[in-house]
């Protein structure tokens, strides 16, 4: 039996860029140019490499984003995924995480799943919460912030490394795993596998095929709200100098008059 | 008045620092109720009390440490359940941002992550969020249901206030997701007598400048001087010089002291996005054009190789 992996990847604006917020106070996604999260390369190349091991695996990419969001969904499939669902509707813009994994599970669920890889966070809203909603909203086990991964025999294991300990985990599927920039380099797409692409199958989906009302999620159906976001004041400028051979020195007398020492 | 429910970080009962820091930020939106989850309560409940927790809600079952995050989050909705409060307030460690995601699900609430500041109003707390790598500063608020709000640690100074901090036992009924993922083995990390790197008035951090892990010890020689926790960069952590748990950065820990130094690092904005709100930043690097000197209180042009074991006696000299 096929095992069917469904990788969920974000559409972000480059985090090198001049990230802004749009008058509504959501991400402002036209003034700098987007791209598949660096974070979710990672999870595309584990489902490659779980893809790899088992005898016959498909891998669905999902996004929910924008229409732009297809890019993401053509460098995953570029990489090596099977095929990509997108879910796309003028009624999504403003959703904010409870609603992105509302949509996304409905959507999941709609796909067919034995394992949903995530990335650890998205690099925009790094908030690092959409995986553990999903294995709640879907019901399945919770293996997150994996730094590396396998699956055998119907069981995934990994190895979590948390803030006081290191630990391993067990959790049988259908089962939800989130990776880390620390699983292992994600591959390059191949020009071969830049014009298979091309050809593989992108499903569009929107509210209605998900049979979820505009009000249930949106900017007017978020959970929070943004009251208002001020650009950081510019550090002010601080001094700079040129070691002639007692920087060391200077640089304690700085932190003495701080009282740092 | 109103009663907000903290989630109580702890290793074996001695609570972690930004526990009393979420203790310090409840207090403003009404009365801290702490929740204890695991062993050694009876030793928690004396410091919640002294920083101001009404009551001490307490659980401990095996299941907390065999099986991950759900079990928590059982307990944490019991919690909720029984007190029905005006907030939630977790901190902003991986698993409390998990745990806190959960309830959130489960009781239909907002959630905000990463807030570096509370305040009321008549809408409810307004949270302090810092983002695009700290370019802005926002404020948000929960708009459905009683607000989950997770908070970085540093986020402001524990404040002690006496309060009751009564022991009170919270029954728990795990349900049948808790024993979803098994916990096989657990390694906890070796202490390295340092500061903990989150919790840390200084920390002192080291790149792919600092060429090689035989060389670590300098900046560790440093940290020590000072009395601070050791970072580093991705860098420095690929290569293999020093162990991910001290990455600072986008992947690896946020960090928020009074006192930040940067030795060999050149600044990217992954790097940034875990520093930028360091009160004060020096830095050490032999490229005047780095990114790192934008955001320098005081920085130094020079080889780290020289200007770090001359500030470190320094230092030493000066503490006596
Ligand atoms: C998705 C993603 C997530 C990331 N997450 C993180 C993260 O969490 N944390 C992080 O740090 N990075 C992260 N990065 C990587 C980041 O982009 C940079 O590559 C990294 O921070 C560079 O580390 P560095 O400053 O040590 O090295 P470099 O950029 O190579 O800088 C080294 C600096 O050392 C200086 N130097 C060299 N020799 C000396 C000397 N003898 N004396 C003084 N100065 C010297 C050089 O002038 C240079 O400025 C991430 C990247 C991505 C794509
Ligand atoms: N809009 C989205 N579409 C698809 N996957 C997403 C989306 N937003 C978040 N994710 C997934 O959830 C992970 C964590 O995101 P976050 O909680 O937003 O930091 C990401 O690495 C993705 O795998």
């Amino acid at each position: 039996m096929s095992l069917r992996i469904v990788v969920c990847v974000k559409y972000v604006p480059d985090a090198t860029g001049d990230r802004h917020f749009a008058e509504d106070l959501t991400t402002d996604r036209e003034s700098v140019d987007g791209l598949l999260s660096e974070l979710d390369e990672y999870a595309v190349e584990q489902a490659l490499q779980i893809a790899d091991e088992a005898d016959d695996a498909e891998i669905t990419v999902l996004t929910v984003g924008p229409e732009d969001a297809k890019d993401a969904l053509r460098k995953a499939l570029s990489m090596g995924a099977d095929k990509a669902v997108h879910v796309e509707d003028d009624d999504l813009h403003g959703t904010d995480a409870l609603g992105t994994s509302y949509v996304l599970a409905k959507a999941i669920e709609k796909t067919g799943y034995d394992l949903v890889v995530c990335g650890m966070a998205s690099t925009d809203g790094t908030m690092g919460v959409l995986p553990a909603m999903l294995a709640e909203r879907l019901g399945v086990p919770q293996a997150t912030l994996l730094s590396e991964v396998s699956v055998e025999d119907g069981t995934v294991t990994g190895r979590r490394d948390g803030d006081a300990a290191t630990e391993q985990l067990s959790a049988q599927l259908p089962a939800l795993v989130s990776v880390t920039d620390q699983s292992g380099e994600a591959r390059y797409p191949s020009f071969k596998g830049i014009m298979a692409a091309k050809k593989k199958p992108v499903e569009s989906l929107d509210l209605d095929d998900l049979d979820i009302d505009a009000d249930e999620v949106g900017l007017d159906g978020a959970w929070t709200k943004v009251e208002d976001a001020a650009e950081r004041p510019p550090r002010s400028a601080g001094t700079v100098v040129k070691d002639e051979g007692d920087g060391g020195k200077q640089l304690a007398e700085y932190l003495a008059g701080q009282k740092f020492i | 008045m109103a009663e907000v429910l903290v989630y109580v970080d702890h290793v074996d009962g001695a609570v972690r620092k930004p526990t009393l820091e979420l203790l310090t930020l409840a207090r403003k939106l009404g009365d801290p109720v702490a929740v204890h989850l695991g062993p050694n309560a009876e030793e928690a409940a004396k410091t919640l009390g002294e920083y101001g927790a009404t009551r001490v809600l307490a659980a401990d079952a095996a299941e907390f440490a065999d099986y991950l995050v759900v079990p928590k989050v059982d307990a944490l909705q019991a919690a909720y359940d029984s007190v029905s409060p005006a907030a939630v307030l977790v901190p902003s460690s991986a698993e409390g941002k998990e745990i806190a995601a959960r309830l959130a699900v489960r009781i239909g609430s907002g959630i905000i992550t990463d807030a570096v500041d509370l305040e009321t109003s008549d809408e409810g707390p307004v949270a302090t969020q810092s983002v695009f790598a700290a370019a802005f500063t926002t404020r948000s608020r929960v708009s459905k249901g009683a607000p989950v709000i997770t908070v970085k640690p540093n986020s402001t100074s524990p404040e002690a206030a006496s309060a009751a901090g009564a022991l009170e036992e919270l029954s728990v009924g795990f349900g049948e997701a808790a024993t979803g993922t098994k916990v096989t083995s657990r390694t906890p990390r070796e202490s390295t007598g340092r500061p903990e790197l989150t919790e840390a008035a200084i920390v002192v951090s080291g790149g792919r400048g600092v060429n090689g892990a035989e060389n670590f010890p300098l900046i560790e020689g440093l940290a020590d001087a000072l009395g601070a926790a050791v970072g580093a960069s991705r860098a420095a952590v690929d290569a293999g010089w020093y162990p991910h748990s001290h990455q600072v950065g986008q992947t690896g820990k946020t960090v928020s002291p009074q006192l930040y130094v940067a030795t060999g690092i050149s600044g990217a904005i992954q790097h940034r996005a875990g520093m930028q709100t360091s009160k004060t930043i020096v830095a050490i690097n032999k490229d005047s054009e780095a990114p790192i000197f934008d955001l320098v209180d005081y920085g130094i042009v020079g080889d780290l190789f020289e200007v770090v074991p001359q500030l470190t006696e320094e230092v030493k000299t000066r503490k006596g």
